[in-house]
Formats: structure tokens, sequence, C-alpha cells
């Protein structure tokens, strides 16, 4: 057998054994305690013991969907950063970019995730769009139509369906709060 | 041939006159590359056949490759753990398995297939997954060899690879060889943990996987793929709720195939198959059989050259691309500082058994060599203190008042981050 460990002897700083604690727990406390979060959003853990799973809560204070307060479920696993965090609505609610069983639309979140991207650029992301619901990559196609054709009725029906309301036979999720 | 078959079922216990005349003329003499500990002769055949025990990880393409390449070569003690049974689309290129075996585990029908075929080779196998074995299991081998087709399985064997060496005992420095293949493509790969670069510190080479747009999916889909990925993205739990979809299950992908049939008729795309959407769902990329013999062999010969010292081994990454003609490459793939898993800076220090976890922190931020602001501090079991987010502050908070002994044990590890450290440090601490 190769004598490994007379070349080990050369490089002491590497010689620390490192802690057992997973690359993926390391990368999540980092990035939980990093985080940098505006008042609208905040983070509820269940088990505060589960870095991996919690619910992040937007309440925008602008834009169309201010008044609201929207739940978002975060499954991180031990891939993690080098798969994205699933994230899912978990809320019905009438976006263009949501649909009806909380999938939701934005690129960092799939096509376009990379490990250098964290918690924090998927939070903003999501805020985002309820700043500027984006017409063009719809997930709920008759929402993206409406906002697209008459932005005053895409409007009303944002807040009748913050309300708990039905827009086209679909009943929403009451979230105003 | 047919004779040495027929007296295996007994255990041969003698070697027959040269059974390794081949493999004898590499360790019978030194050459002008061999290093200078290896011991010509007896001694180094001897380690070889009746010492060195070698676990392979991954009973499949690689697998089947590397257990009859090690078995030929004189590996006598050989271990062998895979979680998969054997499928039926296995058999062209996993020639250690028959059509009789389908269904059966790969680990068992490997070592049994090996141990008829060569005399007086032990393998022992292990059917299940390689976490299911702790520190102790993993310490009884000279050498790994990894022939699998997981990301995860190889970042959690390399961890803990790395994670067992103990700066005070040379035996727990396991050399790690690596092999995969993707199609015509491959690689090979020497990492000597806490030495040479591991496999984390290689992850940003991996290409990611092909995730298209939600939106496409969902609304213009354009490709076969598409309708797939609607398929089993977002009709399948809308359909079956929190049903989890298994994708070895013929029923799931059947329903996945005609969900996905329907979908592209009504777009009119073409080219919806029941492989296909098999190859999709399961991100499989063909197998090449000669891909995996060329890897294979590469590995193999690494692991003979370690185990014997007869030659200089790989230093320590092999990129085979097969694609366009055969065209190879080998560099030294270097350590990444920030590696979460073998970089990073790990630093002793001993403090009272009185000291709070509030003093210690104020320590860190006063040292000059670690020069960190606002740190949060976990042990491997549970958080210390975090300073974010709010709710995970005020869980953590009681804890500043107590002593850091009450929290970690002598020689515990405490994994502290804070934005101005790229990834993470790590702190052993001692007690007065």
């Amino acid at each position: 057998m190769i004598k490994i460990w007379s070349m080990k002897k050369n490089e002491d700083a590497a010689a620390k054994k490192r802690p057992k604690t997973s690359a993926a727990q390391i990368r999540v406390q980092k990035d939980l305690t990093e985080l940098d979060l505006p008042s609208t959003m905040k983070t509820v853990f269940p088990d505060p013991a589960d870095l991996l799973n919690f619910t992040l809560t937007i309440t925008p204070d602008e834009g169309m969907y201010k008044g609201g307060c929207f739940n978002f479920s975060f499954q991180i696993n031990n891939n993690y950063p080098h798969e994205p965090p699933k994230v899912k609505c978990t809320q019905k609610i009438y976006h263009p970019n949501v649909d009806l069983e909380g999938n939701v639309c934005l690129n960092i979140l799939r096509e376009d995730w990379k490990p250098v991207l964290n918690l924090n650029s998927v939070m903003v992301g999501l805020q985002y769009l309820f700043l500027e619901p984006n017409a063009d990559d719809p997930l709920n196609k008759e929402a993206a139509e409406e906002l697209r054709k008459n932005r005053d009725q895409f409007l009303y029906n944002v807040k009748a369906s913050m309300r708990g309301g039905a827009i086209k036979g679909v009943q929403y999720d009451r979230v105003a709060v | 041939m047919a004779a040495a078959v027929a007296t295996n079922g007994a255990a041969v216990a003698a070697d027959w006159p040269g059974r390794y005349h081949h493999i004898d003329q590499v360790l019978d003499t030194p050459g002008p590359r061999t290093d200078p500990s290896f011991q010509a002769g007896d001694e180094v055949k001897e380690f070889l056949r009746d010492k060195c025990k070698i676990l392979v990880i991954g009973a499949g393409g690689l697998g089947c490759e590397i257990l009859a390449n090690l078995a030929l070569s004189g590996f006598k003690d050989i271990h062998v753990i895979d979680m998969d049974t054997i499928d039926i689309s296995n058999l062209n290129r996993q020639f250690l398995f028959r059509s009789k075996d389908v269904g059966k585990p790969k680990a068992l029908v490997a070592a049994e297939s090996i141990m008829t075929r060569v005399p007086g080779v032990k393998i022992t196998p292990y059917y299940g997954k390689i976490q299911d074995k702790d520190e102790d299991y993993y310490m009884q081998f000279n050498l790994v060899i990894c022939g699998l087709d997981s990301v995860e399985a190889r970042r959690w064997i390399n961890a803990t690879l790395v994670n067992m060496v103990d700066p005070e005992n040379p035996e727990s420095l396991k050399p790690l060889i690596d092999g995969g293949t993707e199609g015509f493509k491959g690689q090979a790969r020497v990492i000597l943990p806490t030495i040479s670069s591991c496999y984390e510190c290689s992850l940003d080479m991996l290409n990611k996987p092909t995730a298209f747009p939600i939106c496409t999916i969902a609304n213009t889909p354009r490709l076969p793929e598409h309708c797939i990925e609607w398929a089993s993205v977002l009709e399948w739990p809308r359909v079956h709720g929190d049903k989890k979809m298994d994708t070895d299950d013929p029923e799931h992908i059947g329903w996945l195939y005609k969900t996905a049939l329907a979908r592209a008729k009504e777009f009119n795309i073409e080219g919806v198959t029941y492989s296909l959407t098999q190859g999709v769902v399961k991100n499989i990329i063909p197998a090449i059989a000669s891909t995996n013999a060329i890897i294979a062999a590469s590995c193999c010969n690494e692991a003979f050259k370690i185990a014997t010292s007869s030659a200089a081994y790989l230093n320590n990454y092999f990129m085979l691309i097969g694609t366009d003609g055969v065209y190879s490459f080998t560099f030294e793939h270097e350590k990444r500082p920030e590696c979460p898993v073998c970089g990073g800076e790990a630093v002793d220090l001993t403090i009272s058994k009185g000291m709070t976890v509030d003093k210690l922190i104020e320590t860190l931020v006063e040292r000059q060599d670690i020069q960190i602001k606002k740190p949060s501090l976990s042990s491997p079991t549970k958080q210390i203190y975090f300073q974010a987010p709010p709710q995970l502050e005020e869980a953590t908070r009681p804890n500043l008042e107590k002593p850091v002994s009450e929290l970690v044990e002598e020689g515990g590890e405490i994994t502290v981050t804070a934005t101005s450290l790229p990834f993470s440090l790590s702190l052993r601490i001692h007690y007065t």
C-alpha cells in the first residue's frame, strides 16, 4: 500500500478533522442567518430544530397585491445548493405566475438556478412576483390574459380573489389581512 | 477453462502455478518509476492477495466491470454494496447478470457470479444503501472504489471518508477512486481525503440537469419532453395529490406516458414514447458498455497501483471524451480552499468550563486571526445561537447565558457562519 500518510505530515493546516455537519446544513445555516428581509417578509419554522422545512410569509405593502398575506412552503434537500429549494404557494391564489396547485413560475427556482444564488435571492424573487406580476410567463393563463387585456378588471379580480371570492367559477382562498 | 470452473465449488486454497504470471511481472521487479517504498516480490503479493480489503460501491454498469477486474488482478477480499435490483434493461452490459436474475439484488448476484468464476476470491455483498453503514464499517477497508450513478451518493461517501480522517490515526485515511460515465464520456479520479481535491471541490464542474421553464411546460409546449415534464411535474401532483411518483413503477410510467401522449396530440407534437417518458423522468442518459469498460479499467488500474505501490498513481483526474473519436485528458484538479467538505479552516479553541456562549461570541469577534462580525453558531446536532431570522434568534437566545460546556462536549465541533466568511469556520472546543 502506498504511503499516503507521509504526504499528510506536510499539510498540517488541512489535517484538522472536519465537523459532521453536512454541507447542505452548513450552507442553509449561512443562508438563513444572513437573510436580509424587508418587513414585508417573515420566515416561520414549524419545528425550529429543522432548518430544511419552513414557511415564508409575504405581505406586500405596495402594488396590486397590497393587503394580502401569502404563504410559501420551502423544502430543502441534502443536495442544496446543487439543487434549488422546492417552493410552493400553500394557498389557492389568483396570480398569473402561480397555478391553482401552488406551483410558482420563477426562473431561478428551475431553469436558472445556480448554487451561487441563495435563499435570500429566492425570497426577493418571490416578492417581486407580487409587485410585478408577469403576463408573459403565465401559469394561470386566464389571470395572465386578463392582466394583458384589461388591467382594471385584473385588479378587480385580484381584490375579489384575495377576499375569498370566485373568479370564472374558481373559488380562491381568503388571503386578505 | 471448463476444468477451472468445475473445481470451483470446493474452495481452491492454493493458487495453481502460473495463475498470476502476467501480474507477477509487475510485482517481482521494480521499474524506473516505481515508488521507493515498493517491496518487490512476496511481501507485496502477500499484501495484495491476503491482506488488502477493498470496497466496491455500486454493482451496476461500472461495478460489474470493476468486480471482474479486481478479482482477476489478484484482490481477494472484496466487499460490494448496491441498493438496486436487476432490471431487464441492465442485461446488455451488466454481464454478471442473466435473465433468470431479473428482480434479484445486484450486489448478491454479482458476488455469487464472480465467486463461481474466479476461484479463491471472497466477495461479501451488502444489499442496501451506503448510508446504512457507519464509520466503523468503512474503517475496515484499505481502499474504496465507486461506480455510482448519483451525485448524492458520491457526495455522501466523499464527505464520510473526508470526515473519517483522524490526525492521530494513519489508518483512517482511505483512498477513494471514483469512476463515472455518461454516454460516451467518462472520468476516473483518485481522491486522497484531506490531501488532494475531493469530490465536493469539483461540484461546479457538473453539468446542470436540463430543466424547462415551468411556464413553457404549462402553456407553450413545443417538444415531446415538454409534454412529459407537464405530465410528471404538474399533472401527477394535481391528480394524485400527495402520492409519491415512483419512477421504477411501470404503472406510474404508463400513466405519465398516456397523459403526456394526450397532451402531445392536443399540441400536435410528435415523438412521445414510453421509453422517452421513462428517459425524461428518470433523467436517463444512454449507458455505453465500452465507456464503462474503459473507466472501470482505469479505476482498477489505480487501485492496483495504490495497493501495491508498483507504479505512480493518477494525479488526480482522468477524463475521457469518446463522442468524436477518442480523446482523453489528465490533469490535477486543485483543492478548493473554501470547499465545504475538505477545505475551510478548523481552529482549536481552549476555553474555561464556565465560559458562556455570549462570551465565546465576543471572543470570536475580537480575535484578529478570525475577523468575523455577527457569527451564528451550531453544533452537528443543534443550533447554539443564530443571529437571524428573528424566530430562530429568539429560540436560541436563551443559550447565550449558558456555559458552552453544557452544549458542546470536550473535543466537540462548532460550525460558525458569518457574512464575512466565504463559507464556514469550524471550531474544536477544549476545556481547561
